[in-house]
């Protein structure tokens, strides 16, 4: 997994609540067997139109937040199925980092697989960071280590974060390799399993 | 401990599945891996890239179904025309052929949507941890199972250790007391629980659901009530398993045999909440209070009963929200304080892991034939189509003769999978449709662009396919 530590970008504004997954990466691009080049399929419906069209008040599409490397979204950012593609289509696009008051858990966990950091900050906080967003052209940084976003004013907003996820996303670890530190674990735990539930072990 | 508080269902589970524990994160044995086409050909491809290995095919099951047309199946992968589809396809049966792990493929009898088949094959049994590449595992929970949906990430971190890395969440338990009335069902008193606690109102939590009117549910009504638990936004919701749970998997394929059923039985018994355990957050509803339901807008949680008003956003607290309101007006074509049965709907979708199931076929054709008897069949508008959830289920309904019974009154009888409800597949709707469905989400675009979507039960879609608009099944039974 890639690392994060720090990032400074322009941030785009998307100020809805309740965006879910089918938005950000609708069903006709999840038939691929990749994990790359969804960008084209990020937010589909709403940067084009039914003919294919760039829609030009979609904020994505705005000059202004070309190369945006930070989304400001609204609560429960996330919710709805469980795809993956959604983080990747929105690191295929540039983006490797959401704040929101809030984040659907699935979702949420998926960010931490990819490196792709959901920041949460109060309600109040999200809607001053993002009338700084408006109009675009400006520099945001999101420093992973001092758990700060630093809007273009200058302004600070400190966030929270679990310290092992934090660790493990400064360092790009593998949870994989990790979790494979334990197969004596494991292999413990299958023998009493296998002692006190034996019926899970013959056959299907 | 004395003055301890007793373990809920989820502790319970959580504590019989520790493996080892660091950072605050658990690392949680998984009894059950689904697999499906959609989320796992990127894990097998990391497995690969890595050099590792599926660390317990047995453990795993693979079908085909999110993609899947659901006509021609017969023909296996020659049916599908997407290039794409077809390929994603190929793909997890070289992926689960060289790993291992039993497959149903398209067409096979077996096969179906991967909640549906689970179950009906016994494989999801009392205090186990499931997950699948799909947010509607918490399905599985019908049967005191921790089940929960998981990224492809983590797909690839069970095919690879059979483990998860999770943190514990919180308890709520709703209990939902009394007895519903007619025409009131599973789907109904689920609906009811995300209007109550809004579509985040279970993020962070596992809900164990509870009272009479639980109780009194089938098993294929709970696993319709744990299915909308992420509608919720809990990713896992629980019903305490009981006699029903036993009966239910006595018998099914995977299902123990002989002396390790007894032994089984009294295992699964320990997966009960403490009379003394504590929730962080309780909720009750009264089934008693809860009409027919039906969604208006573009997320679970905008629901009313059958006989209300679609809501004015004037009404709503926040700016937020009013906006929100009137963008999913627009969005479903509706207007503020019209009656929601005056909304005349294009197309009906019986089927989706939430109500595809026999129980849910039958309640449906039961709607239909008391129709048919009085000379009433689909209305000449309306294109309506019934998908069973699995192969098995098909076979089941045409023995008992309800295809018979849905063709007659012109419906469309299709072949499993999960089809409409997400329309990743060839059935979708066309811009501006609407569609009475049976399914789980009503978000803007989910059953094809533009496509408006009302989520009821499937007795009351049935009700709407014959009156041509949203109608109260009240007035049909």
């Amino acid at each position: 997994m890639k690392a994060f530590t720090r990032l400074d970008g322009r941030a785009a504004p998307l100020s809805l609540a309740n965006i879910d997954t089918d938005q950000i990466i609708p069903k006709q691009f999840l038939k691929t067997v990749e994990r790359e080049g969804l960008a084209k399929g990020l937010f589909y419906d709403f940067r084009f139109d039914e003919q294919g069209r760039e829609k030009s008040d979609f904020v994505l599409n705005d000059p202004a937040y070309k190369g945006a490397r930070i989304l400001i979204a609204g609560d429960n950012f996330g919710c709805g199925s469980s795809r993956e593609h959604a983080p990747w289509a929105l690191q295929d696009f540039g983006i490797d980092c959401v704040i929101a008051p809030s984040f659907a858990d699935i979702f949420h966990g998926n960010c931490f697989n990819n490196g792709l950091l959901p920041v949460v900050l109060k309600p109040e906080e999200v809607e001053a960071l993002m009338d700084e967003a408006r109009g675009g052209n400006h520099v945001f940084s999101v420093d992973l280590e001092q758990q700060t976003v630093t809007a273009p004013s200058g302004a600070v907003f400190r966030f929270d974060i679990d310290p092992g996820r934090k660790e493990k996303m400064l360092k790009g670890l593998d949870a994989i390799g990790e979790t494979l530190q334990h197969a004596g674990d494991i292999d413990v735990y299958e023998m009493k399993r296998a002692i006190g539930q034996p019926w899970l072990e013959l056959g299907a | 401990m004395p003055g301890m508080a007793g373990k809920t269902l989820y502790d319970k589970i959580w504590d019989a599945h520790v493996v080892a524990e660091e950072n605050g994160e658990a690392i949680l044995y998984i009894d059950l891996h689904l697999i499906h086409e959609v989320t796992t050909p990127q894990a097998f491809a990391g497995l690969r890239a890595a050099g590792r290995k599926v660390r317990r095919p047995d453990r795993t099951l693979a079908v085909a179904d999110h993609n899947t047309p659901t006509e021609n199946q017969a023909l296996g992968v020659d049916a599908v025309e997407d290039e794409e589809a077809r390929l994603q396809l190929q793909t997890l049966g070289r992926n689960v052929a060289d790993a291992g792990i039993e497959y149903f493929p398209m067409g096979d009898l077996r096969n179906g949507i991967v909640h549906v088949v689970g179950p009906e094959q016994g494989r999801t049994q009392p205090g186990m941890t499931v997950v699948c590449g799909d947010s509607h595992t918490s399905t599985h929970g019908a049967f005191g199972a921790l089940a929960h949906g998981i990224g492809t990430s983590e797909v690839e971190h069970v095919l690879a250790s059979q483990t998860l890395r999770q943190r514990k969440s919180k308890n709520m338990r709703v209990v939902i007391d009394g007895k519903p009335g007619p025409g009131v069902t599973a789907k109904d008193l689920a609906l009811a629980v995300i209007g109550e606690i809004g579509t985040a109102g279970g993020t962070g939590y596992v809900i164990e659901y509870a009272g009479e009117a639980v109780r009194d549910l089938s098993m294929e009504g709970r696993m319709t009530l744990c299915n909308l638990t992420i509608e919720g936004g809990a990713r896992a919701g629980l019903v305490a398993p009981d006699q029903k749970t036993f009966d239910y998997i006595m018998g099914r394929p995977a299902a123990p045999k002989g002396a390790a059923w007894e032994m089984a039985l009294s295992y699964w018994k320990s997966f009960v909440s403490d009379g003394d355990a504590v929730f962080d957050r309780e909720v009750r509803l009264d089934a008693a209070a809860i009409a027919p339901t039906v969604t208006w807008g573009t997320s679970p949680e905008d629901v009313i009963p059958v006989t209300g008003v679609v809501p004015d956003p004037a009404t709503f607290a926040t700016p937020d929200k009013r906006a929100a309101v009137e963008r999913a007006l627009d969005y479903m074509g509706l207007k503020a304080g019209q009656p929601i049965t005056e909304a005349r709907i294009d197309r009906v979708f019986i089927g989706s892991c939430t109500n595809s199931r026999i129980e849910d076929l039958r309640a449906a054709a039961a709607v239909v034939q008391r129709a048919f008897l009085e000379g009433k069949l689909v209305a000449p508008h309306v294109r309506a189509m019934v998908v069973p959830g699995s192969g098995l289920v098909k076979e089941q309904a045409e023995a008992e003769g309800l295809d018979a019974m849905f063709k007659a009154a012109g419906f469309d009888w299709r072949e499993p999978g999960c089809s409409m409800c997400l329309g990743m597949n060839p059935d979708r709707l066309a811009p501006g449709e609407r569609c009475a469905s049976t399914s789980n989400r009503n978000f803007e675009g989910r059953q094809g662009r533009g496509g408006r979507t009302h989520l009821m039960s499937p007795a009351m879609a049935a009700a709407a396919a014959i009156a041509g608009h949203i109608a109260d099944v009240r007035d049909f039974l």
